[in-house]
């Protein structure tokens, strides 16, 4: 069929649409780096020559350090506490595979949708009345509550694909419940919790409204220190931490990428192996 | 599966419903408490969203942010979305590579990003009046302008992703079959699809909606004290003037709206499919 020159007119409108998209959205990214790199004391790009001083700034500095520091500590405490109770949902949810199940997992989905400003009022009101304000207890508490729906949609995902008849094979072979998670259910869905346990620390390393409510001198998370230097007078060094997670991402997303490459490649030897 | 079989599995659910129950659903029930008796018993503090005037403004602005913002996304998410699954393996990769990579990075950094290009002495204006094009500089934030920028931004990968995922479905067959009876490209492509692809379409719209209502951290830094939604206005209306009946009211109203919003859509479309739970 001969190509009609309005739909390769219109294909490439639409295509040059969707880069100019793209380009939107990576645009802050890109302009961010060479910021970083400035040898003005305020934000700008480099005007004589690439400086690191801000990078200095961001290793000499203590707020900088502890806040890194402090951000680390709860995002991954909440990260363990959210995967271990989240993956325990799951599963029990995927097994019992009732209505009432069904209702279980749809009512842990609850902090997705409840707006941040709310939980963070009603976990200030609440956070009070337990004494755990301005503690890593009450913080870490927090970020663990909002991080379980994303740990039980990605387990329950992977669960989905799971054959139910391995797991009743292991229980007519004699394994017991703990054994039967233990070595027949958890290996499969490693990846599901792996992406799981991505998302509770992005979330918890992130979390700034919460954070903001909850916490003020002994708890002070990166987010916290940014949105401090954002008010203030915008200091250059924040350009400098975003270049720095701009390149964790960068890496942790490469790496998903290549690993998710070579499961396919090896599916496909393994797939020739057999037929040949 | 045996009863005690099944105690076993309610047994690994409990941990995790308990803590919500405790720690998340009874505060949220307590501002909803709060909201109804606090300075005194009764719905006066609800009576300020009829009567006074500077909420209905807040809540216009909130809606008005909320609604453009939710036109853009959708619109321009579609377009990325239709490309990718139309173009190859090799540019689609790239094109998936940009959304993951917005989506996985640092909200606060991506505001951070957008505050420097954007305002007064920010890149752009710097930029653009170096090449002579403009002398005054141009007031792209601390104003609706800028807000919607941010939240565009923010909401793109959560547009582009369940778009993409229901396009993927689509049998390309069924518009070439369409095209072959003799339909043009744009009636193919409006009349079979555009339906096929609105599933995905849904999603995303409620998605982006329902997460722009709320949304706290771009309009409160890129608004700069001049937008100011309702997100805000609670956090304002509770540290300054720690008028709790008020802010409570606030936060719960927005908590409706959000659940009303939800619950009408759930009339059209699976939620659970929505929010991946499926």
């Amino acid at each position: 069929m001969k190509k009609d020159p309005r739909v390769v007119f219109g294909r490439c409108v639409v295509y040059g649409l969707a880069w100019t998209v793209l380009a939107f959205l990576v645009l802050p990214m890109i302009i961010v780096v060479p910021v970083s790199f400035t040898d003005q004391y305020y934000l700008s790009l480099p005007k004589e020559e690439l400086s690191l001083q801000h990078y200095a700034a961001f290793f000499e500095k203590e707020i900088w350090l502890a806040a890194t520091l402090d951000s680390v500590i709860v995002a991954t405490f909440s990260t363990v506490m959210a995967l271990l109770l989240g993956t325990l949902c799951a599963i029990g949810c995927w097994r019992l595979a009732s209505n009432a199940a069904e209702s279980v997992r749809t009512f842990m989905l609850t902090p997705i949708i409840v707006p941040t400003i709310v939980q963070a009022l009603a976990m200030y009101r609440f956070w009070i009345d337990l004494g755990i304000m301005d503690t890593y207890f009450g913080l870490i508490l927090a970020h663990t509550l909002i991080a379980i729906p994303y740990v039980v949609i990605t387990v329950s995902a992977s669960l989905a694909n799971f054959d139910v008849r391995l797991e009743q094979a292991s229980r007519n072979l004699g394994a017991s419940t703990s054994q039967t998670i233990r070595w027949v259910i958890l290996p499969s869905i490693v990846p599901g919790m792996l992406s799981g346990a991505l998302f509770a620390f992005t979330i918890s390393f992130d979390e700034i409204v919460v954070a903001l409510f909850i916490t003020s001198r002994n708890v002070y998370t990166l987010p916290k220190r940014i949105w401090d230097g954002i008010q203030d007078h915008l200091d250059p060094t924040i350009a400098s931490i975003a270049t720095m997670l701009i390149a964790v991402t960068l890496a942790l997303l490469l790496t998903e990428l290549w690993a998710r490459q070579r499961r396919r490649a090896r599916l496909t030897a393994r797939i020739e192996a057999g037929e040949g | 599966m045996h009863a005690s079989l099944r105690r076993v599995y309610w047994w690994l659910i409990a941990p995790a419903v308990l803590l919500m129950l405790v720690f998340y659903i009874y505060p949220l029930i307590q501002v909803l408490w709060i909201s109804v008796t606090d300075p005194v018993p009764g719905l006066g503090n609800y009576s300020e969203l009829i009567d006074r005037a500077l909420i209905h403004r807040i809540w216009m602005t909130t809606i008005r942010v909320c609604v453009i913002t939710t036109a853009i996304t959708v619109v321009a998410g579609y377009i990325v979305a239709y490309t990718m699954a139309q173009v190859g393996e090799r540019q689609r990769t790239w094109m998936m590579f940009c959304v993951l990579l917005t989506f996985w990075l640092s909200v606060l950094i991506r505001a951070f990003a957008w505050v420097m290009l954007l305002r007064t002495q920010g890149l752009i204006n710097t930029g653009l009046q170096e090449l002579g094009l403009i002398d005054q500089p141009l007031r792209l934030v601390r104003n609706e302008f800028g807000v919607i920028v941010g939240m565009v931004h923010f909401m793109l990968p959560l547009a582009v992703l369940p778009i993409y995922s229901n396009m993927t479905g689509i049998q390309e067959r069924l518009v070439s079959a369409a095209r072959g009876l003799g339909a043009s490209p744009w009636v193919a492509f409006k009349d079979v699809y555009l339906p096929l692809s609105k599933p995905g379409l849904i999603s995303a719209t409620i998605l982006v909606f329902v997460f722009s209502l709320g949304f706290f951290i771009t309009p409160a830094l890129l608004g700069g004290g001049k937008v100011v939604m309702i997100s805000e206005y609670i956090q304002v209306s509770f540290e300054e003037t720690l008028r709790w009946g008020q802010a409570t009211m606030l936060a719960s109203t927005l908590l409706f709206s959000v659940f009303l919003s939800l619950a009408l859509v759930a009339r059209f479309v699976d939620l659970k499919k929505v929010f991946g739970a499926r």
